[in-house]
């Protein structure tokens, strides 16, 4: 059975697919075609939430993207949307609804009570109440959300999947109302690469709810079928329907969102939910027609009150009554068709109320033939009803407009279709930075000058017949083809049609109402946030000037409708208040988005696992089969370390840390960053960058070098090894490897052109395997026949190369660990081969992996810095006491930085070891040190702990820290207090704390 | 000779042949590994008379200078990369190309330097391959812009790429990935590709 | 999001590039005989221009050269790339301002 304000015929809904929906817990029916609005009103539900700040009860005043009051909750559990507007959810089987910012039901909200206190809850109530105490916002803020309502967030992770592209056209086309489609179509036809995107699934626009119009000759929505089959059989030509252009960035970016199956009731597997187009578009034409103004009144924000293009459409388009007694109020003459379309349709139309003196033009001769009662110069200054209007009382207007005459008549009626004119829809011109012009006749604002490469045609332009529509549309897609070169041959001439403007009008921005503003009935200018003209009035009184102020403090226009209908009547209140032009209040700024976006786009499939590249080297699945920690570093995933059965990381790290210094450990150290350096000034540009000398360094041998930014300040460290007269190999830390190439080449290219140097990264070239301990030689001789080996002929600090394992290699005898060392190079898809082949020679010496624990902790034993660890940007060599690695012959960069004043003042921070009076006590990394425990709560802090260890070989923990006048400290006591109240005591030492002659590493 | 099996592609832990169809079907993008590609890194000077003859004479054609372009050398593929830096890339069963060209180029401002054991080769192409890419990469895939022939180097997801488009009619392209980040590029493009129907080929 | 026209690449999204802040400063090469004042007026100081700026970026993503543009800090529009070590082209600066 039909619902019961169902039209039998007409509208574009098919009436032979019935959909069931549920709306607050009770099952209605609708049609294919509908949308969860329409689909509602058929049913005579109304009523569909609360509102924001007073839970009054609020229907459906539009029927599109402007719609402020009908926001609903779709869906539940893991699947739900909060703030989607009813009048652009399309009806799909199954879909279930909830009314939102109510509590307990729509029906009886306990919170009204807010509307009978609203007195006390003034504009700037947030501000005003909840600005102190500041340690009590936390608990405000949950008392207000949980009243306040807003939709629910989702209970479960997103179950859904979203897609993001990027996309590229000549031509983007914004809107396929009649402007758009002609845009389209010469833009298409000349060639160009067009995207039309529309927010609704079918093209017309504002035709579809027009029955009468015609385009050259026949009626309008015969020639959007032909547009729109000509246009998809353009292969230069892309369609997105159900896609919202909802912002518009620098440099003609522009960000769509596209539904791809919240109309679907069965979801294709493998298909996103929804996709971002983020696009660059050499030309925009911006054909987003314009939006119908409400009339600010009393109590205007009833059921049942609505915008009169809204009636329309609900008639015309779905097929559905949105009442069955009906008054109209307007300002203008477009409105009458709005009557004449509900006459039709078998609504009474009780009365056409007229703030106009005079009621003229076509279509009010249309009414007045019809019969229809035409009140001009009158107006509605009260209305009456709870959840659905019931009654208004009209009377007619003092000739200022300021005032009703009288009580006037009470009209009883069950719908109320207002226009106070229209706005064009000129928020992607104005997010693009293009100028605001006030066009006083239709008095809105419209687009001036843009400020990219972009046109506005049609009803956004401020052409409110079809006639010019077509021709403006038609002009800019051909504007726009030519732009980028195409010669707008077979762009066929613009449509034709007959131009007519809602013209004219009486402006009368704030209707009087039966009372003074502020003593009972609500003027509402913004029904989404609940702001009244009293409201604005307030905050003009309380000194607010700046319109962009005044919205902030009322709120008006910034809830998630982004004051659609309600930013003109605001600043048209403001500029009466203040008896000053409208242009001289200004125009607030439109931001993006347009219409709320879903979170998941942006974040598409960059979730998960791939919300980031995990960096794998070589030989990383035999980690994970050996049963490695994996540590991030930068993007890499490193072997922390290599826990045994039933070990801790405690015991697997003394375990690891051990064997490098009794037999032989085996490191992954594939990630160190490689960078190879070929050219006549290699040697040169490596003496700039580096502060010690690199002029004289043999060939086969190698170098540790520390590199400085232009502060001064430690930016990296590593062996650079020389390959040749003219060639090295340069080795970063792993995670800086792309910051110091960048660093180079950007010296190179800048500063010293004239070096003839080349740089490449060779990081992933080779993989690293490092062999550590007193075992390590006899180790490399099992897997070698071509190297010497002998402390005389391959001694410390230089390399070899020749086959281990069969694999040609490169050999470094360097040392991190402070033990014999060996760092074998070898082509990256052999690395798994010579891990495999390492680990089964150095079974018979009991080989163990060790991972970047064993690791920093060997170094530390020896007082070896890590960048970035031990240093933080703002630590010289100096203060690492380094001074042995500082040229003083020499420029080099950041040198001139260490001679500043600064740099010698004594209580600099410098890099000591620490030994803690408890040897099993280890320090926290990170904890701060003082000379004396105050009892008050400031105390002096001298620095901090950057490593620290328990060193099994030392038998005790060991410690660097960054401390204040530090080496004039040795012996001395410090003091760590912890946050558990204890206190660490430690003393001052040399960083050092094991092997300092260095035999070990040239042994 | 090295014993080849003892070679690892970087891809390998995905085992790729095990998925490998002979036929792409109707699948809208078809996706292989093209590993173990001897690539060598050229830099040197484009208007240097000397340093280009002497890399034609060693590669068999001219290097192209042309931004984004790429030629077809004796058994390479000539990309362009930058305004002084090329790669040739070669199979894997051809004759070394760096030693060769560094005694064609010996006493110039030149570098030559192996980087195919630092990178992988993912091929992508079918009718779909143009859209999958979009989702990754800011470029401009179109015909008009991103002709057959062309390379350029981007960013594909949160990888740094080099994108080479075959000749012929389906889109194609090889991306060259460091070999770090294949696991992760692949499977995202394969993410990328599902609404589209994926073929893995040998 | 920009898009810059790099000057040996064509055009690109902004996020292949890098930002190497003012241009046409350079480096010292007699840094010996300088204050303190005046290196750190080098190493810290740049000037933060309300209109036409001309600034360093490289091109990270791409061919990794660095370049010069002038670009409107106000509008965002970038009105000139230019090749590093080269002097700026001649802008009509009150136009664009
Ligand atoms: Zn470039």
């Amino acid at each position: 059975m039909p619902a019961r304000f169902r039209l039998t015929e007409g509208g574009r809904i098919d009436r032979s697919n019935p959909i069931s929906f549920t709306f607050n817990g009770k099952v209605y029916q609708g049609f294919e075609g509908d949308t969860l609005a329409s689909a509602l009103l058929a049913n005579g539900v109304h009523l569909v939430g609360r509102s924001f700040k007073y839970h009054r009860p609020r229907g459906i005043m539009s029927a599109g993207a402007e719609e402020a009051n009908a926001l609903i909750q779709v869906g539940e559990g893991a699947r739900t949307d909060p703030n989607l507007r009813a009048t652009q959810i399309e009806l799909v089987d199954g879909l279930t609804a909830s009314s939102q910012n109510c509590w307990p039901s729509v029906e009886f909200d306990v919170s009204i009570v807010n509307n009978l206190a609203s007195r006390l809850i003034p504009s700037g109530f947030y501000y005003k109440t909840f600005m102190w105490p500041a340690s009590l916002w936390m608990t405000y803020e949950k008392v207000i959300r949980n009243a306040a309502g807003l939709g629910k967030a989702p209970e479960g992770p997103d179950p859904d999947s979203y897609d993001r592209t990027f996309a590229h056209c000549d031509v983007l086309v914004v809107g396929a109302g009649p402007t758009g489609l002609a845009a389209a179509l010469s833009a298409g036809r000349s060639g160009a690469r067009v995207i039309l995107s529309e927010q609704e699934a079918t093209l017309g626009g504002s035709l579809q709810s027009e029955p009468n119009l015609e385009i050259e000759g026949k009626p309008a929505l015969e020639w959007v079928e032909a547009a729109r089959a000509e246009l998809e059989g353009l292969e230069n030509v892309r369609l997105l329907t159900r896609t919202q252009t909802y912002g518009y960035f620098d440099h003609n970016f522009i960000g769509l969102m596209e539904n791809l199956t919240d109309h679907l009731k069965e979801k294709p597997a493998n298909l996103p939910r929804h996709r971002l187009w983020k696009l660059r578009a050499k030309q925009v034409v911006i054909a987003t027609g314009s939006i119908e103004r409400p009339l600010v009144f009393s109590d205007n924000d009833r059921p049942g009150i609505m915008l009169a293009s809204a009636c329309r459409t609900y008639l015309n388009r779905y097929g559905v009554k949105p009442g069955s007694k009906a008054v109209l109020f307007t300002n203008n003459d477009g409105a009458y068709a709005a009557a004449l379309d509900m006459h039709k349709a078998g609504i009474h139309v009780a009365a056409i109320v007229d703030l106009r003196a005079n009621s003229e033009g076509p279509l009010t001769e249309a009414a007045r033939d019809a019969g229809l009662r035409i009140l001009t110069d009158h107006a509605i200054i009260a209305t009456a009803g709870d959840k659905r209007v019931k009654a208004v009382q009209v009377a007619p207007l003092s000739a200022d407009g300021e005032s009703a005459r009288g009580g006037g008549e009470k009209i009883d009626c069950d719908l109320v279709a207002v226009s106070g004119g229209w706005n064009p829809t000129v928020h992607l011109h104005s997010q693009s930075r293009g100028k605001i012009l006030f066009d006083d006749s239709h008095a809105c604002f419209v687009p001036g000058d843009s400020a990219q490469a972009s046109t506005v045609a049609g009803a956004c332009n401020g052409s409110f017949g079809l006639g010019g529509c077509l021709s403006e549309g038609h002009d800019a897609g051909l504007a726009a083809a030519k732009a980028v070169g195409f010669d707008g041959k077979g762009s066929a001439s613009a449509p034709s049609a007959e131009d007519r403007d809602f013209l004219p009008a009486r402006w009368l921005w704030l209707v009087p109402g039966d009372k003074p503003l502020g003593h009972g009935g609500k003027h509402f200018v913004d029904v989404q946030n609940d702001v009244t003209a009293a409201d604005l009035h307030l905050a003009l009184r309380e000194g607010y000037r700046s319109i962009e102020h005044v919205k902030r403090y009322t709120t008006t226009g910034m809830g998630t409708d982004q004051g659609k209908t309600s930013n003109v009547n605001a600043i048209a209140i403001v500029s009466q208040y203040f008896g000053c032009p409208i242009p001289d209040v200004g125009v607030t700024t439109f931001r993006p988005p347009y219409t709320p976006v879903t979170f998941g786009v942006f974040a598409g499939r960059d979730i998960g696992d791939l919300l980031d590249p995990a960096r794998k080297t070589p030989m990383h699945a035999l980690h994970e089969q050996a049963g490695a920690a994996f540590e991030d570093v930068g993007q890499w995933k490193r072997p922390w370390y290599f826990p045994h059965d039933g070990e801790d990381m405690h015991q697997a790290v003394n375990r690891e840390v051990r064997a490098c210094r009794d037999s032989v450990g085996v490191m992954d150290a594939s990630t160190l960053g490689k960078i190879d350096i070929q050219g006549k000034d290699a040697a040169e540009f490596l003496n700039r960058i580096y502060t010690n000398a690199w002029l004289k360094l043999k060939i086969s041998s190698c170098r540790y070098g520390l590199m400085l930014g232009e502060n001064g300040m430690v930016m990296d460290d590593g062996v650079t090894s020389r390959l040749g007269e003219n060639h090295f190999l340069m080795t970063t830390t792993s995670g800086n490897a792309a910051p110091v190439l960048a660093h180079l080449e950007e010296y190179l290219q800048t500063e010293w052109p004239e070096l003839e140097v080349y740089l490449t990264s060779v990081t992933e070239q080779f993989a690293t395997v490092s062999i550590a301990g007193p075992n390590a030689r006899k180790l490399l001789a099992e897997l070698t026949d071509d190297i010497d080996l002998s402390a005389e002929a391959f001694p410390f600090m230089t390399f070899r190369q020749g086959r281990v394992a069969g694999i040609p290699a490169r050999v470094f005898r360097i040392s991190f660990t402070g033990d014999l060392s060996y760092e074998i190079n070898v082509p990256a898809s052999y690395g798994a081969a010579l891990w495999q082949a390492i680990m089964n020679t150095g079974e018979k010496y009991a080989i163990t992996p060790y991972g970047t624990e064993a690791m920093h902790v060997l170094r530390a034993e020896k007082g070896f810095i890590i960048v970035g660890q031990d240093t933080d940007g703002s630590v010289t060599p100096i203060d690492l006491g380094m001074d042995w690695i500082v040229s003083k012959t020499k420029d080099f960069v950041g040198r001139r930085s260490l001679y500043r004043a600064d740099m010698d003042k004594p209580d600099r921070k410098q890099l000591v070891g620490l030994l803690t009076d408890a040897p099993d006590t280890v320090l926290p990394e990170g904890a701060q040190l003082v000379e004396k425990i105050e009892t008050g709560p400031t105390m002096a802090m001298l620095g901090h702990v950057t490593s620290s260890y328990h060193s099994p070989n030392c038998e005790r923990s060991i410690a660097m820290a960054l401390i204040k006048g530090g080496r004039a400290r040795m012996g001395q006591k410090l003091y760590s207090p912890q946050a558990d109240g204890k206190v660490i005591t430690c003393s001052v030492s040399d960083v050092v704390f094991y092997d300092k002659e260095g035999e070990r590493t040239r042994g | 000779m090295v014993e080849a099996y003892l070679r690892q592609s970087p891809l390998s832990q995905l085992a790729l042949p095990s998925r490998a169809v002979s036929e792409a079907g109707d699948a809208g993008v078809v996706m292989s590994e093209r590993p173990f590609r001897r690539i060598v890194n050229l830099r040197g000077d484009p208007k240097s008379d000397a340093f280009l003859s002497a890399a034609k004479s060693t590669l068999g054609a001219d290097l192209p200078l042309a931004p984004n372009s790429a030629a077809a050398g004796k058994d390479t593929s000539l990309l362009w990369l930058g305004p002084d830096e090329w790669w040739a890339i070669s199979e894997d069963n051809t004759p070394p190309l760096a030693d060769k060209l560094r005694d064609a180029l010996s006493g110039q401002h030149t570098s030559v330097t192996d980087a195919g054991e630092g990178y992988t080769c993912i091929a992508v192409s079918g009718p779909k391959a143009i859209d999958t890419l979009a989702k990754g990469c800011t470029l401009d895939f179109h015909d008009s812009v991103f002709a057959p022939g062309s390379c350029a180097q981007s960013d594909m997801a949160k990888a740094a790429v080099v994108f080479h488009r075959l000749e012929g009619e389906t889109p194609s392209f090889e991306i060259y990935v460091r070999s770090s980040f294949a696991e992760y590029l692949w499977r995202w493009i394969e993410d990328a590709a599902g609404e589209y129907g994926i073929a893995v080929t040998g | 999001m920009l898009e810059i026209n790099c000057p040996y690449c064509g055009p690109r999204f902004e996020t292949e590039f890098s930002y190497g802040g003012e241009a046409h400063i350079e480096r010292p090469k007699d840094s010996e005989n300088l204050s303190d004042e005046e290196w750190g007026e080098y190493v810290f100081m740049n000037s933060n221009t309300k209109g036409v700026f001309l600034e360093r970026w490289v091109h990270t993503s791409g061919c990794r050269r660095w370049f010069n543009v002038a670009r409107d800090t106000v509008s965002y529009k970038i009105l000139a790339v230019y090749e590093t070590g080269t002097e700026p082209p001649e802008l009509d600066l009150r136009k664009d301002v």
